[in-house]
């Protein structure tokens, strides 16, 4: 066992204190010289909450006609914005330490890891902003909370993945930033997170579309997100992807788990093969 | 003295540290190698042709172009370096060290061969290793730390000797960005060499610093080289540094070894590889100026000190441009002069390390016989110099019209058209660095002076 933890040490102790001390940069210069400074990773997410309760839930009404919809609402946004933080600031990532890649031979990987850490730490900040919203609207938290852990690995695991492939795309062309800015726009939009789920499959009138409308959940994204919701807020109201396909079809259950799998070995088998140039190309 | 100076043909081996050298080279070789780069070879794909968009890409592909050269940089490198050693990487630029250097630090990979370390190895390389401009000087130490590998609590150990050593005490709470330029590499540079490495790699960083801060890099290196557990590679361009600090060197030309030995001969086959480079150029000049005469066309623009009148003007070694004090040395002048009436060659001898003119022959000595293209050579005799480096201008004289006794200059042969040689004694006695040498020149006690007894055994 002491062996055993030793091994682990010496492979992954030096990558420890490097992704440390870059979280640690990266979180003090994120509100360096603002006047309320790390306030703000709470302020921040507080107010844009109640821009979008205001807009969604008072202007717009969407609403799944439960009283917690609008809780669902920000759970799903700031979830989504965890993985648009990551994304965009981690395929910058080996790009903007470059003169570090250039200089010191470290585990290039982890300036990646290190951008979706920093993701993660505001992602954890904003739930409890959420959690904070949910109790003030009275939710009634069930045994499925104890699931949630697995639905935040999955999602970090898809999101790391993915960064790594762009990360590694971006050096050699950084047309990836402007791609991935529509297609994260597109991917936002193609997920139930500011509609209801069910407010396609009913607009659908029950044909083509309704059924159409529940692929939506393949998408590894939104089948993480929707879970989160549904186990954490509104087991009743939330659809997911285990609730929306009947047993037999047991197989289309998995394709969001098959596509987070082959997302994060792709990843990290292209980022792996390309590292080597990193330094010389860039 | 002179003893000393006869054996200067049989042996390649300096006395300059032989006593920690030519033993050293031994006694390093018997400790465990904690370097090993077997048989590295490295090349780059340089874009030959701008590919200025997806048109010009798909262009390009569907012509077969390429769009890319192999530049091979280094070829065949295989060399080992022991624990202790103090080991000196040197070569001209472009040359391959920087990309050797940067593969030895696991920043580039090898096309082949492979490289092994033992230990933990710090690289310093280019000036500053990522610092960040908006952390203070606290905050960068520490996050240099860590990117070196080392955790907080390791750094904290540290701390205080990286500090004292940049002199920065006053400034660590500052934001680097109001550090000057001088100070920022100070910092960087005293993270690296107090940072507890087995094996430090430092390229081109004796230029860092003020005086002060030079001269404390000077003891610093100076320790290090007899601390048998460190191990430090260097590159520099500084053949006096080789010489001073390193217990081995390694000359890279072309990307291959070159040599490999004790520093000082390495040093000097640099020296030499230089000069012949500089001749090289200047022969090829020579060569060009008289091709556009004999084609008639009389060139536009002149080097540095010549014109119209004289386009043509250069020394040259006609002897090794690397003698030692007992040699005489012979070097030539090429000239192109035309114009009528009677003209002068004057020749002085500069002192390139302690600057000055060292001696001159006189503006109206050598009057020249004949006009037009020529060659003339002229020889000097050295012993009368210690070790040195030394540059001879010569300038092409008329005499003055309004007072015959004085010469007007017409042109000059300064800059690549000057003559670079050295004097290469292989003693280091402790008065060798002066210019003039103790078998010419002589302080002794006044006569009559009865308090001071001769002891020197010269």
């Amino acid at each position: 066992m002491r062996s055993w933890i030793s091994t682990l040490h010496r492979r992954y102790g030096y990558s420890s204190v490097v992704l440390r001390g870059l979280v640690h940069t990266d979180f003090r210069l994120r509100y360096q010289g603002s006047f309320l400074g790390v306030l703000w990773s709470v302020l921040e997410p507080l107010m844009m909450f109640a821009v979008m309760y205001l807009v969604f839930a008072r202007f717009l009404r969407m609403s799944d006609g439960t009283p917690t919809y609008p809780v669902v609402l920000l759970l799903g946004i700031s979830s989504w914005q965890f993985v648009t933080d990551s994304t965009n600031v981690g395929l910058r990532s080996v790009v903007d330490r470059g003169d570090l890649l250039r200089k010191i031979h470290f585990p290039n990987y982890i300036v990646v890891v290190s951008a979706t850490v920093g993701g993660l730490i505001s992602y954890g900040i904003n739930l409890l902003v959420v959690l904070l919203f949910a109790i003030l609207n009275r939710v009634q938290f069930t045994w499925r909370v104890i699931l949630l852990p697995l639905n935040f690995i999955e999602l970090y695991l898809v999101t790391l993945g993915w960064t790594l492939i762009m990360a590694t795309m971006y050096v050699y062309y950084r047309d990836i930033a402007h791609i991935w800015d529509v297609l994260q726009q597109l991917v936002f939009y193609a997920m139930p997170i500011i509609y209801p789920l069910s407010y396609v499959i009913n607009r659908g009138g029950g044909g083509l579309i309704s059924k159409l409308a529940r692929l939506e959940l393949l998408n590894p994204f939104a089948q993480c997100i929707q879970d989160i919701r549904h186990n954490l807020i509104a087991p009743a109201t939330q659809p997911t992807i285990w609730n929306q396909f009947s047993a037999s079809e047991w197989w289309i259950k998995l394709i969001p788990l098959l596509i987070t799998a082959i997302i994060f070995v792709l990843g990290i088998v292209v980022f792996k093969k390309y590292e080597k140039r990193f330094a010389e190309v860039m | 003295m002179s003893e000393t100076a006869h054996h200067n043909e049989q042996s390649t081996t300096t006395s300059a540290d032989s006593d920690d050298g030519e033993e050293g080279l031994d006694r390093y070789s018997k400790r465990p190698v904690v370097l090993s780069v077997n048989h590295v070879g490295k090349s780059f794909k340089l874009p030959t042709e701008q590919a200025t968009g997806l048109k010009q890409l798909f262009i390009n592909w569907a012509k077969g172009i390429r769009g890319y050269r192999n530049q091979v940089v280094l070829k065949d490198i295989n060399f080992q370096v022991h624990q202790g050693e103090f080991f000196g990487i040197v070569g001209r630029n472009g040359g391959g060290k920087s990309t050797l250097l940067k593969i030895i630090s696991q920043i580039y990979y090898p096309n082949k061969g492979s490289v092994s370390v033992k230990g933990k190895l710090v690289p310093f390389i280019e000036l500053g290793v990522g610092f960040n401009p908006e952390l203070t000087g606290r905050e960068n130490v520490y996050l240099n730390g860590n990117l070196l590998g080392f955790s907080n609590k390791q750094i904290d150990a540290m701390y205080d000797d990286i500090v004292d050593f940049a002199e920065l005490q006053d400034f660590m709470d500052q934001k680097l960005k109001n550090y000057s330029s001088g100070m920022q590499v100070r910092l960087a540079f005293s993270v690296a060499i107090k940072a507890h490495a087995d094996i430090l790699v430092l390229d081109e960083v004796l230029a860092v610093g003020d005086e002060a801060f030079q001269r404390k890099c000077d003891n610093y290196f100076s320790e290090v080289k007899k601390d048998p557990t460190k191990t430090v590679i260097l590159v520099t361009h500084d053949m006096g540094a080789v010489k001073r600090y390193c217990t081995r060197a390694m000359l890279i030309t072309d990307g291959d070894i070159s040599i490999i030995g004790d520093p000082e001969s390495v040093a000097d086959a640099y020296t030499l590889e230089n000069l012949r480079v500089e001749q090289k150029k200047q022969e090829d000049r020579a060569k060009q100026i008289e091709q556009s005469n004999a084609a008639g066309k009389p060139q536009k623009t002149y080097p540095e000190g010549l014109n119209a009148k004289c386009p043509l003007l250069r020394t040259f070694p006609i002897s090794s441009p690397v003698m030692t004090s007992k040699d005489t040395f012979t070097f030539g002048v090429e000239y192109q002069y035309d114009e009528p009436g009677d003209f002068y060659l004057a020749i002085s001898l500069n002192d390139i390390r302690r600057g000055g003119i060292s001696y001159d022959t006189g503006s109206k000595v050598f009057k020249m016989k004949k006009h037009g293209h020529h060659t003339v050579r002229f020889q000097v005799p050295l012993h009368l110099f210690n070790s040195g480096d030394f540059k001879l201008f010569t300038s092409l004289r008329v005499p003055s019209k309004t007072d015959p006794n004085v010469t007007d200059m017409v042109a000059v042969a300064t800059g690549q058209n000057a003559c670079t040689f050295m004097i290469r004694n292989k003693s280091n006695d402790d008065h060798s660095y002066a210019l003039l040498n103790h078998t010419q020149m002589r302080i002794s006690p006044a006569q009559g002076e009865t308090g001071i007894e001769e002891v020197s055994t010269w």
